[in-house]
C-alpha cells in the first residue's frame, strides 16, 4: 500500500474512509426513516388538501381546515383534551414529587422496593388495564368503586355512562396507573443534589420546609419542566384509554383530539379531515410547549 | 439525605413516629397504586360465568384455571396472538438496538458531511405527534405496499426509532473519543471498532433499549390494530381486544385474558428491574 506524498492527502484519505463508514452506518435507519416517517410526514400535508375517494382523489384547497375549524365537535373535542390534561397533569405531577420526597430517605432496599410498586402498572398493557378499570367503574351496585362510595353514603354513580363523571373517571384512571415514570424520575434528580447544600441550610437553622423551598424545588425545576412539557405532550396525544374505555361517549363528553382524528380517518374514512385536524393538533401542541419554555424560563438543556 | 430533620437521640421516639408515619402514607399509596393489579389477577381465577353470576370478591376463593381455559378456548388463534407479539416484538428489539448504536455511533464519533443536519432533522421528526404519520403510514403499508397481515406491516415502522438513535447518540457521545482514536492508529476499521470496542463499552444503554423497546412494542396496541384483519396475524393485544368485544358480560375470563397479556412484561420487570428502571431515567436526566 502506498499513501500520499504529503501528509494531507493521508488525512484526506482517512477522512473519505471515515465517511463512507459514516454513510453505511446510517443507511438503513435513514432509509426506514424517510419511508415511514419523511415521506409519511410530507405526504400528510398534500392529503390535507385532498378529499379522498376510492377512484380518484381530488384536490379540495383548504376546505378540510375550514371544515374543522366549522366543526363544533372539533371544538369539543380540544376543549375535553384541555380539560383532561389540566386535571391530570399537574395533580399527578404533584403526587409523584411528594411520593419522591417521602421515598428518598428510605434505605436503597425500600426504595427500590417502592419504585417497583409505584412503576408497575406503567408496564401493564393499556389494553390490560383499561380492562379492569372498566369493571372498577361497573354502574352495578356490585361495582366495586360504587361499594367505595357507597361506604361513605355517596348513592351509586354510572361512572363512564353518565357525562357529568365520565371524563374524572378517565383522569382517575390516568392519575393511578401513570405517576410511576414520573416517581423514578424525580427520584433520580433527587438524589441528585448535593447534600452541602443541606448542611449549609442546617447550620443557618432551616426548617423541612424552607429547605424544601429554598434547595430542592429550584434545583428539580429542569426535571418539573421536562415531565410538564412531556407530560402535556403526550396528554394532548390520549387516544387510546378514551377508544376502549368510553368510545368517546357519552354526547362525545370523552371525545379527545386523538379519538376524534381516529374515527374520522378510521371510522369514516374521511383522509383529508383527519390529516388538517392533526395538522391543526401540531400547531397547538407546538404553541404550548412553546409557552411553558417562555413561562417556565430558560436554563433547561436536552 | 439531610432534607428531613435529624433528630437527636434523645427524640428517639419523634423519629420512630415521623418514619412510621412516612412508611405508612406510601403503604397506602402504593396498594392504591397496585389494587388494579392484584384484583385482576386474583379475578382472573374466578369461575367463567357471566357478569350477573359472577362473584367481585377480592380476595381469592375457590381459585380455578377455568377462565384461562375460557380464554385460550375463545379463538383457535389465541396461542397465535403471544408468538406474534414474541415475534413482532423480538424482531423489533433486535434491530432497534443494533441499528441504533450503529447509527448513534456514526452520528456521536464519525465525521461525514450532513451528519449534524440528518441528525437535526431525525431530532425534528420525533417532536410530531403520531396523529399526523398514521393515516398516511396507513395508506402507504394497506394500500401502496399491500402488506396488510403480514409480518412486514406490523415490524416495518418501527425497525428502529428515532428515540433510540437520539439516546445511543448521547451515550456514545459521551465515550472518549481517545479510545477510538488509539483503535484507528492500531489499523482497526471501522466495522470492527464498533463491534470489539464500541458496543462492548455501551452494554448498559444497549440493555435499557433492549428493554424498553420490547416492552414498548409487546404493548402497543395502535398500530396492530390499524395493519391486522385476520385472526391469525393479530398479537394478543388487539386479540384481547377482540375477545373482550365479543365477550363483554364475561368477567373472569376477560382478566384471565388480560394477565395473560401482561404476565411475561411482570416477569421480564423482576427478573431485570435494574435495566427498567434505569431505562425510565435515561432519556430524562442528562448523563
Amino acid at each position: 500500500m502506498t499513501y500520499g506524498k504529503n501528509p494531507s492527502s493521508k488525512k484526506r484519505r482517512i477522512l473519505s474512509n471515515e465517511s463512507k463508514w459514516g454513510y453505511l452506518f446510517i443507511l438503513l435507519p435513514l432509509c426506514t426513516f424517510a419511508l415511514f416517517t419523511l415521506y409519511p410526514l410530507i405526504d400528510a400535508f398534500i392529503i390535507s388538501f385532498q378529499k379522498f375517494k376510492p377512484l380518484k382523489t381530488e384536490w379540495v384547497g383548504f376546505n378540510n381546515y375550514i371544515t374543522a375549524f366549522k366543526n363544533s365537535l372539533f371544538y369539543k373535542s380540544i376543549i375535553n383534551t384541555i380539560v383532561y390534561t389540566v386535571l391530570t397533569i399537574p395533580l399527578s405531577m404533584m403526587l409523584s414529587f411528594v411520593i419522591s420526597i417521602l421515598i428518598v430517605p428510605l434505605s436503597k432496599r425500600k426504595q427500590n422496593f417502592f419504585k417497583a410498586a409505584y412503576y408497575l402498572p406503567a408496564i401493564a398493557s393499556g389494553v390490560a388495564l383499561s380492562f379492569v378499570w372498566k369493571w372498577i367503574y361497573d354502574p352495578l351496585p356490585t361495582g366495586l368503586l360504587n361499594r367505595i362510595v357507597h361506604f361513605f353514603g355517596v348513592e351509586n354513580q354510572n361512572w363512564l355512562g353518565s357525562s357529568k363523571t365520565s371524563m374524572l373517571s378517565l383522569v382517575l384512571m390516568a392519575l393511578l396507573s401513570s405517576h410511576g415514570t414520573s416517581i423514578i424520575i424525580y427520584i433520580a434528580a433527587l438524589l441528585g443534589i448535593d447534600n452541602t447544600y443541606f448542611e449549609s441550610a442546617d447550620i443557618d437553622g432551616a426548617t423541612f420546609f424552607q429547605k424544601l423551598h429554598y434547595i430542592v424545588l429550584p434545583l428539580v425545576k429542569p426535571t418539573t419542566v421536562f415531565l410538564l412539557i412531556t407530560g402535556v405532550i403526550g396528554s394532548f396525544q390520549v387516544f387510546q384509554n378514551a377508544y376502549l374505555m368510553t368510545g368517546g361517549g357519552p354526547d362525545n363528553s370523552t371525545t379527545m383530539v386523538g379519538l376524534l382524528i381516529f374515527n374520522n380517518a378510521f371510522t369514516y374514512f374521511d383522509y383529508g379531515q383527519a390529516c388538517a385536524q392533526a395538522l391543526v393538533l401540531t400547531a397547538i401542541i407546538a404553541l404550548f410547549t412553546f409557552i411553558q419554555f417562555k413561562v417556565t424560563g430558560d436554563g433547561v438543556e436536552y | 439525605m439531610a432534607l428531613y430533620k435529624n433528630y437527636s437521640k434523645k427524640e428517639k421516639k419523634k423519629r420512630y413516629l415521623r418514619d412510621g408515619i412516612i412508611m405508612l402514607v406510601l403503604l397506602l399509596l402504593a396498594i392504591t397504586t397496585l389494587f388494579p393489579i392484584y384484583y385482576m389477577i386474583i379475578s382472573s381465577f374466578g369461575e367463567p360465568v357471566e357478569a350477573g353470576a359472577a362473584s367481585y370478591s377480592i380476595l381469592l376463593r375457590n381459585p380455578t384455571l377455568n377462565s384461562y381455559k375460557f380464554f385460550f378456548d375463545y379463538s383457535k388463534y389465541s396461542y397465535r396472538w403471544i408468538l406474534n407479539s414474541f415475534i413482532v416484538a423480538g424482531v423489533v428489539t433486535v434491530t432497534n438496538v443494533l441499528f441504533a448504536t450503529t447509527a448513534g455511533y456514526a452520528f456521536a464519533k464519525l465525521r461525514f458531511a450532513g451528519n449534524k443536519v440528518i441528525f437535526f432533522i431525525i431530532l425534528v421528526a420525533m417532536m410530531i405527534p403520531y396523529q399526523v404519520t398514521q393515516v398516511p403510514l396507513y395508506i402507504l403499508v394497506v394500500n401502496v405496499l399491500k402488506v396488510k397481515d403480514t409480518y412486514f406491516a406490523l415490524v416495518a415502522p418501527s425497525l428502529v426509532t428515532a428515540y433510540n438513535i437520539f439516546l445511543a447518540k448521547q451515550f456514545i457521545g459521551s465515550l472518549p473519543s481517545e479510545i477510538i482514536e488509539a483503535a484507528k492508529i492500531e489499523g482497526c476499521s471501522q466495522p470492527k471498532l464498533l463491534v470489539k470496542i464500541i458496543m462492548p463499552l455501551s452494554k448498559t444503554v444497549m440493555a435499557v433499549m433492549a428493554i424498553t423497546t420490547f416492552m414498548g412494542s409487546w404493548n402497543t396496541f395502535f398500530w396492530p390494530f390499524l395493519v391486522t384483519s385476520e385472526e391469525k396475524m393479530q398479537t394478543i393485544q388487539v386479540g384481547l381486544k377482540n375477545f373482550s368485544f365479543a365477550n363483554t358480560t364475561y368477567f373472569a375470563p376477560m382478566m384471565a385474558g388480560a394477565t395473560v397479556s401482561a404476565l411475561p412484561m411482570f416477569i421480564l420487570f423482576f427478573s431485570l428491574q435494574k435495566y427498567f428502571l434505569e431505562g425510565v431515567t435515561v432519556g430524562a436526566v442528562k448523563g
